[in-house]
């Protein structure tokens, strides 16, 4: 009796501790998954990351201008690469309180007049009441350009501009924004610091030439260099708990399962071909997540189990769901539609066309359908429609009959061949059929 | 304003001539009356009265006093004026040298040789008050001619500010004094140039010029002597025309202003004569109509026989007083005395200048210009003003909320009685415009300081119009380079600004011929400047213009001012308009309106307009589906009076022949240049003499860039560029090693960094998956034949390229 009710109660002290420890672990991967640009770590940009602090430092102590771009696909890692220099900048004694920051946007700052009242509004110009900035455009451009150009190197504070979404920019008007900041930075007005971010490779083509003549040409990429190795090292810092983690054993342990997990084959299989279909780390992330939000108290570490599943949850086709979910009927449709497309070699087709091939099927296997009035048929297609498995070539006007709106199938067929593959309940004739046209001469 | 320009004035002397030259015939006056057909009324305007003189801005009347009139060979009616300067003619940054806020109705006695003092006397449009103060002084308390008093204070002469000399502020007061002396005489008379229609000395009105088609427009020669021999000939070469023809005008200006060179004046002189018969229609003088003069009969009565007989005893001494700078006894006593003296001067001019227009209704209150109670309609103008006055004084900037209500409330009152009784008022118009750029003063009518914008009040801070623009200053001083590269690097930077520009000597000849040429002439013209970017156009052109006032501030040649506009800073075409408009004259009005004040600016003639310089950088920016601005633009140059030198820069070489209409292109000229790209040896030589002093490049270091830049752009901008990350490439390759120049390797590498394709590096990081994709693009291209396929096509090509196991479900979310 005794040592059971000793057991019982050491087991739940155990429980309660790893309870708190779960919940830690929880809260500190989910930092880390989540806020990838505010504190994610930086992998293989050393060099990056010494290059745009020199350039920034330089505009601060030394009041120089500059203009840099930072090109690389999404989630590279451009902006977190630039919190990280801005947080080490203002560690810096003699860059404190030396450098105004100015920060849009290309997706909100959609126009230049509102990039200007923006500008104006972040560097607090006397134009400013309250919060808001008055004054007609040109008014604005008047005002901030005779601002900037009051200054000089040695007095005025340097200005850090950081566009994100750059490209977008580039489609502004004339590019008046662009030039008129290129042209500051090329000029000896305030030291002014501009920063592009995007993830266009081609962004110098669209560019101006007067434009592009006053950009410094600076380009840091960020590629994403990484091969499959750093890749898995980079798996295990992410996973792994950092040293001043308040339970030391459980971090040990949490630390050796992380180890074992890179070496298990299952889950270099996951990685794999995750890293074959995208090397941005925010995958990894969201892969990570999935796995990690399985560890519960009675189950303290995640296993290669977990980041299977959490790989095959990752990967799933969700239009494959999607058709998990139709009735009989609406496969037929599909099916339908698949041999019209085989057919016709793609070309668009429309109601009619999907009801009569319906209905060569119904007649020949009548024993094994029912067969549905039109309207009903007409309803399951409009589904279809609505689950945008089917989509209409030009918006559905009133003039024109609903059974001759042309339509294009979104599926592809290999898609419908899966999907029926795991299809319950689904009659044979209608898998027959699916698998040829023809089958039923 | 039109309307009222339509309305005829008649221009005619005053008196007898007093003196008269036979065979030049030439004669003095000692007045001159101008008669309003419309308004059937007459001002008469003296010898020594302050007067208004058109200007090139119609809000702006120039201020001048009257020192002589006289009628040439050819019976124009000439004027020799003393000018008053101001504050908005003064340059900006030599306003900051007064070191104190100037009030709007201050002016400065103009000491300015360049300036033409003989004018048409059609331009004069008024008389008003101009009252020597001493520096210390505070304006005295004016109620009611506000806008028709100024102050001064200090001189002018083009460089610095100087306190008035003791002769000089003596002479002005003397000028009050004699006004003063009349209406003290003649108690409550009018103000001097309102006369009423008298018939009397009508037959001393010898020719009555009518405005508009007869009038003798003044051309501005601002000359001074000019040190290239090319003008020195053409000045002798007038002078000696003309010498004959007029010789009083010489006599007179080397009389009115002994401290002028000789020379100068004659050729300033001679020039405006020459010019004299290219007429123009002077804009009217724009007040005039408004007259209406309703007096009593009584004041009707007072004659205005004592100023002529005033005038007609002195005229001789006064003038040898003038020009010889002799003064009675009176005024070389001490300056107090003459302060005290001034003083009480004034307040009997004020108090005739305030209480005049009342005088029909409220005559009993004149005598007594004290506060009266704010709740007497009649006074209730006086004393708001008064308070205004005072208010202004310890807030230059705004007024306090309370005295602006009461104040606005009592303007009302006084805008009725304006109208009622017709008092001499400028325009309406005149002085809301003026109005409009005018840092806040104590006028009245103020309609524009509403109570919720004054400080006071509402404790906000300062509104937007007049926020000055400006970034803020840092905290710790910026470093100065310490090592060879970090100097090196500066130097290399774009913005540095070169103590000459290598390598463009022969362009910048050319631009500087050509401006330097019009100035000389007082013509204007285009001039068209293309060339691809970085190649040194637009610091060629601010080059020339900075040699150019360098020779102008040495008085090699004559004063301009320079305007720049880049098309890429405006917001729209037509802003140029606004934005030239404003940095002329100060005005921020509408573009369709700027557009208008801009043509009339340039197309008449201004007796103080210098020559302007405009650089329109980024010409093509400009262009407009009519095309309107360009064309403007570009036919100011070619009016007679427009003294306006256009340096157009573009990018494209044939800009004028692809988008321009051909009744721009034409006026556009064909005074064209073209930058070409810079060769390897020019870019070699711009880094090189940059470097000049610095042992930071090798030698072939600095060819490699040049031949790579010179090969693929001959874009200075990009070579310098390159040059500057090369420093920082070395810099972080030498670590602690002793100091290093920058080589062959470095350069390299940065050349790669910058002219290198992305595209094959960023293939190569892609993703196995991206890689196979874009294979399955490049067969799907192949076997399609053509360069384009949809994403279905594709697919199909990828399913077949990819293996199997490939296939898993990320893949249908490409």
């Amino acid at each position: 009796m005794k040592p059971s009710a000793m057991s019982k109660r050491k087991l739940r002290e155990s429980s309660g501790e790893s309870a708190e420890c779960i919940s830690q672990v929880q809260k500190i991967l989910r930092e880390r998954f989540c806020h990838h640009c505010a504190a994610g770590r930086l992998f293989g940009m050393e060099q990056q990351h010494r290059h745009l602090l020199e350039l920034l430092r330089r505009t601060t102590v030394h009041g120089e201008s500059n203009s840099a771009l930072l090109i690389g696909p999404r989630g590279s890692g451009k902006s977190a690469l630039l919190n990280h220099v801005l947080k080490d900048l203002r560690e810096m004694e003699q860059v404190r309180e030396n450098l105004l920051e100015v920060h849009l946007n290309g997706l909100l700052q959609t126009n230049d007049s509102v990039a200007l009242k923006e500008i104006t509004r972040q560097l607090q110009l006397e134009n400013v009441v309250g919060d808001k900035v008055f004054g007609s455009f040109a008014e604005n451009l008047a005002f901030l350009l005779e601002a900037l150009r009051k200054g000089d190197r040695s007095s005025s504070c340097p200005i850090l501009f950081v566009l994100d979404e750059f490209d977008l920019f580039v489609h502004h008007k004339n590019q008046t924004l662009l030039y008129n900041l290129f042209d500051i930075s090329q000029s000896a007005q305030t030291p002014v610091t501009v920063i592009g971010l995007t993830c266009r490779q081609d962004i110098l083509e669209l560019l101006e030439k007067r434009v592009k003549s006053r950009f410094s040409h600076r380009q840091i990429y960020l590629l994403n260099s990484f091969d499959f190795k750093q890749y898995m090292k980079i798996f295990k810092k992410q996973l792994s708990l950092p040293a001043e983690f308040p339970d030391e054993s459980f971090a040990q342990k949490w630390n050796k399962n992380v180890q074992l997990l890179s070496e298990d084959r299952a889950v270099q299989g996951v990685l794999q071909s995750l890293f074959q279909h995208s090397k941005d780390l925010r995958s990894l992330h969201s892969l990570l997540m999935l796995a990690c939000s399985a560890v519960t108290v009675h189950h303290p570490l995640p296993t290669a189990a977990d980041l299977q599943e959490a790989g095959r949850q990752h990967s799933t086709d969700s239009k494959a769901n999607i058709v998990h979910g139709l009735s009989v009927l609406e496969i037929c449709l599909i099916i339908a539609m698949k041999h019209l497309n085989e057919v016709y070699d793609g070309e668009p087709f429309n109601f009619q066309m999907v009801y009569n091939e319906f209905q060569k099927f119904i007649q020949r296997k009548a024993h094994s359908m029912y067969n549905f009035e039109k309207p009903v048929v007409m309803k399951a297609f409009e589904h279809l429609l609505q689950l945008e498995l089917v989509q209409p070539l030009e918006r559905p006007s009133a003039r024109a009959q609903r059974e001759f709106l042309l339509l294009r199938l979104l599926l592809d067929s290999s898609q419908i061949m899966d999907a029926l593959q795991v299809y319950p309940n689904c009659p044979t004739d209608v898998k027959q059929w699916a698998a040829s046209s023809l089958s039923w001469l | 304003m039109n309307t009222r320009q339509q309305s005829k004035l008649i221009y005619s002397w005053y008196g007898k001539p007093l003196a008269s030259d036979r065979k030049l015939r030439t004669s003095q006056y000692k007045g001159i009356v101008i008669t309003s057909e419309s308004s059937k009324t007459e001002t008469c305007i003296q010898l020594g009265d302050f007067i208004l003189v058109e200007g090139m801005n119609a809000d702006q009347p120039y201020v001048a006093q009257l020192m002589h009139l006289y009628e040439d060979g050819a019976q124009h009616k000439r004027a020799v004026v003393q000018w008053f300067c101001r504050l908005e003619e003064i340059p900006q940054n030599k306003r900051r040298l007064l070191k104190r806020e100037i009030p709007a109705q201050e002016v400065f006695f103009d000491q300015v040789l360049c300036y033409d003092t003989d004018i048409a006397a059609e331009t004069i449009i008024k008389t008003v008050m101009v009252l020597p103060l001493h520096l210390g002084e505070e304006l005295p308390i004016i109620t009611l001619n506000k806008e028709q008093t100024f102050y001064v204070r200090q001189s002018w002469d083009g460089k610095c500010f100087k306190v008035l000399s003791p002769d000089t502020f003596s002479k002005l007061e003397e000028a009050n004094k004699k006004r003063g002396v009349i209406t003290n005489s003649s108690k409550a008379f009018t103000p001097s140039d309102i006369l009423t229609p008298v018939k009397k000395e009508t037959e001393s009105v010898a020719r009555s010029a009518t405005k508009p088609k007869d009038a003798d427009m003044e051309i501005e020669s601002k000359h001074s002597t000019s040190k290239s021999s090319l003008a020195k000939e053409r000045h002798s070469q007038r002078v000696a025309n003309n010498d004959i023809k007029t010789p009083t005008a010489r006599k007179k200006l080397e009389l009115n202003s002994p401290t002028r060179s000789k020379a100068k004046l004659l050729g300033c002189e001679v020039l405006g004569l020459l010019d004299d018969d290219c007429d123009a229609i002077a804009p009217l003088e724009p007040s005039a109509p408004k007259r209406k003069v309703k007096f009593t009969g009584e004041i009707l009565g007072s004659p205005p026989k004592i100023p002529c007989s005033n005038a007609k005893s002195k005229p001789t001494c006064e003038t040898a007083e003038h020009h010889q700078k002799c003064s009675d006894t009176t005024r070389l006593s001490p300056y107090t005395k003459v302060k005290d003296f001034s003083g009480k001067d004034r307040n009997l001019d004020e108090e005739d200048n305030i209480l005049l227009p009342l005088v029909g209704f409220q005559k009993a209150s004149s005598q007594t210009p004290v506060l009266t109670p704010r709740s007497r309609r009649t006074c209730a103008q006086k004393t708001s003003a008064l308070i205004a006055e005072q208010i202004s004084m310890l807030d230059q900037e705004d007024f306090s909320s309370d005295s602006d209500s009461s104040y606005s409330s009592s303007s009302e009152e006084e805008e009725d009685d304006d109208d009622d009784d017709n008092v001499p008022c400028t325009p309406e118009k005149k002085t809301k415009s003026s109005k409009a750029f005018s840092t806040p003063k104590s006028s009245r009518k103020s309609a524009v300081h509403t109570p919720a914008k004054t400080p006071k009040k509402t404790g906000t801070p300062r509104t937007p119009r007049n926020a000055t623009p400006e970034i803020p200053r840092r905290v710790q001083a910026a470093q100065e380079p310490a090592s060879v590269l970090e100097e090196a690097r500066l130097r290399l930077h774009v913005s540095a600004i070169p103590e000459s520009l290598p390598c463009r000597e022969e362009e910048f000849q050319d631009i500087y011929n050509f401006v330097e040429s019009k100035l000389i002439d007082g013509t204007g013209g285009c001039m068209y400047i293309s060339g691809v970017p970085g190649t040194g156009k637009t610091a060629t052109v601010h080059e020339v213009i900075r040699c150019l006032q360098q020779a102008a501030e040495n008085e090699e040649l004559p004063p301009f001012q320079c305007v720049e506009i880049n098309g890429m800073k405006l917001t729209d075409p037509h802003q140029a308009y606004v934005q030239i408009l404003e940095f002329l004259t100060g005005q921020k009005v509408t573009a369709t309106h700027a557009a208008v004040l801009l043509a009339k600016l340039f197309s008449t003639p201004g007796p103080k307009r210098k020559t302007t310089v405009l650089i329109v950088d980024e010409l093509d920016l400009l262009w407009t589906r009519k095309q309107n601005v360009m064309y403007n633009l570009f036919d100011w140059p070619t009016q007679k009076h427009s003294k306006l030198i256009i340096l157009a820069i573009a990018n494209t070489m044939d800009l004028p022949e692809r988008i321009m209409m051909n009744r721009v292109a034409s006026r556009l000229g064909l005074t064209r240049m073209s930058f070409q790209p810079y060769t390897y040896k020019q870019l070699q030589q711009i880094v090189s003499s940059r470097l000049k002093g610095v042992k930071a490049f090798e030698e072939d270091a600095v060819q490699l860039v040049s031949r790579k830049v010179a090969a693929l752009s001959g874009d200075a901008r990009r070579c310098l560029d390159i040059c500057r990350r090369a420093t920082e490439i070395c810099e972080l390759a030498r670590q602690k090693r002793a100091p290093e120049i920058v080589r062959m390797a470095h350069v390299t590498e940065a050349i790669d960094e910058m002219f290198s394709s992305p595209y094959v590096n960023a293939i190569r990081n892609a993703s196995l998956h991206e890689q196979i994709f874009l294979k399955a693009v490049l067969a799907e291209f192949r076997r399609a034949g053509v360069e384009e396929a949809t994403v279905q096509q594709v697919w199909g090509t990828f399913v077949t390229v990819t293996p199997v196991i490939w296939i898993t479900g990320w893949f249908y979310g490409f």
